[in-house]
């Protein structure tokens, strides 16, 4: 059964789109935040394979297929971005002291972090781009030469982070302009903690869809000046 | 016929987004090539938002499968992580409320002050 399961060209894709609607389906019927799709597909993928012994790279052969599309997916992030583009030239001033705050305290952060729990270069890049939006993040990892699949771990909790507490804490630190919420969960939590920005409202919403392009770009410019700097 | 145009187009995008990553030299991903190439054939109507509607609606919402196959690659760098798993959740946690905390204190300042005038 194993060798079949490890020939098969189908079987790396089902089991990934199977975990994934495992995941919707527990979301839906718990409606906790943590119980994020990708996060418990994830473990559910990776359990699976320790437990059957099949190799990650037997699964990733069949699994590959899937991957193949992550450019084409990332270049349509066009098209939300130009039909926010209005939003952001009526709020232009806010979203880019915004935005470029929240890249540099990002980018500064870790590398402050990485520096006091002495991480090396491969580990410290790997977390650079951890609160930019997957498809740009793993693009960031890979230039600088990260550990991607930690990469994306990182960046998938960072939003599960985001979209279960943003709520409260923007609301600890007083912060109450529909516009700066959007922006602050957006810039540090990107795709996954917008989804809970919608729920809070439109214009969270859209601030916050509009700052994971923005942001995800302003990232891949700055990136550099920080990169090797460990 | 619709569907296979609109993924001709994007794929399109992609390729040209592969040539620009190929000869340029900056550590730009295709990805971003593509995705300044797009919004801008969109912002001079060289392509309408109609040309790509349908399919990268389907490309956003399916995007999160998309990463599973390399993030179920952690299994494979589990020892780099194993021994300083502490310092990295440390790390995402709290870079992440640092960042949010900041750029919501920052943007909240801006758009007060720009009320004020």
């Amino acid at each position: 059964m194993k060798e079949v399961l490890e020939s098969s060209i189908y079987f790396g894709v089902l089991l990934s789109l199977a975990s994934y609607g495992l995941g919707v389906l527990l979301r839906k019927k718990t409606g906790w935040g943590f119980m994020n799709p990708l996060l418990v597909s994830i473990i559910l993928v990776t359990a699976f394979l320790v437990c059957t012994g099949i190799s990650y790279d037997s699964y990733k052969r069949g699994a590959d297929l899937i991957s193949y599309l992550l450019t084409p997916a990332t270049i349509c992030l066009a098209v939300p971005l130009y039909e926010q583009f209005e939003i952001l030239k009526k709020n232009f001033t806010a979203v880019l002291v915004g935005t470029v705050s929240g890249v540099l305290s990002s980018l500064a952060c870790i590398l402050l972090l990485s520096i006091v729990f002495g991480f090396d270069h491969t580990t410290f890049v790997t977390f650079l781009p951890k609160s930019i939006t997957t498809a740009i993040g793993v693009g960031v990892c890979e230039e600088y030469g990260g550990i991607v699949s930690l990469g994306v771990v990182a960046i998938v909790i960072t939003g599960v982070l985001g979209n279960v507490f943003s709520e409260a804490f923007l609301k600890l630190l007083k912060i109450d302009e529909p516009i700066a919420k959007g922006l602050a969960i957006g810039s540090s939590a990107h795709a996954v903690g917008t989804a809970k920005a919608f729920e809070i409202g439109p214009v969270e919403g859209a601030m916050s869809s509009l700052s994971i392009v923005v942001c995800g770009l302003l990232t891949v410019l700055l990136a550099p000046l920080f990169a090797f700097l460990l | 016929m619709k569907y296979l145009f609109q993924f001709l187009v994007i794929l399109a995008f992609a390729f040209a987004g592969e040539l620009l990553h190929h000869f340029i030299h900056l550590p730009i991903p295709a990805s971003i090539y593509g995705i300044a190439l797009l919004f801008l054939a969109l912002e001079i109507r060289v392509v309408k938002v109609k040309d790509v509607a349908d399919v990268s609606s389907f490309f956003i919402a399916i995007m999160p499968v998309l990463f599973l196959p390399p993030a179920v690659g952690i299994m494979e760098s589990w020892g780099l992580i194993s021994e300083n798993w502490l310092a990295i959740v440390a790390v995402i946690v709290i870079s992440t409320f640092v960042v949010m905390g900041f750029t919501g204190l920052v943007s909240q300042v801006v758009i007060r002050r720009r009320r004020k005038k």
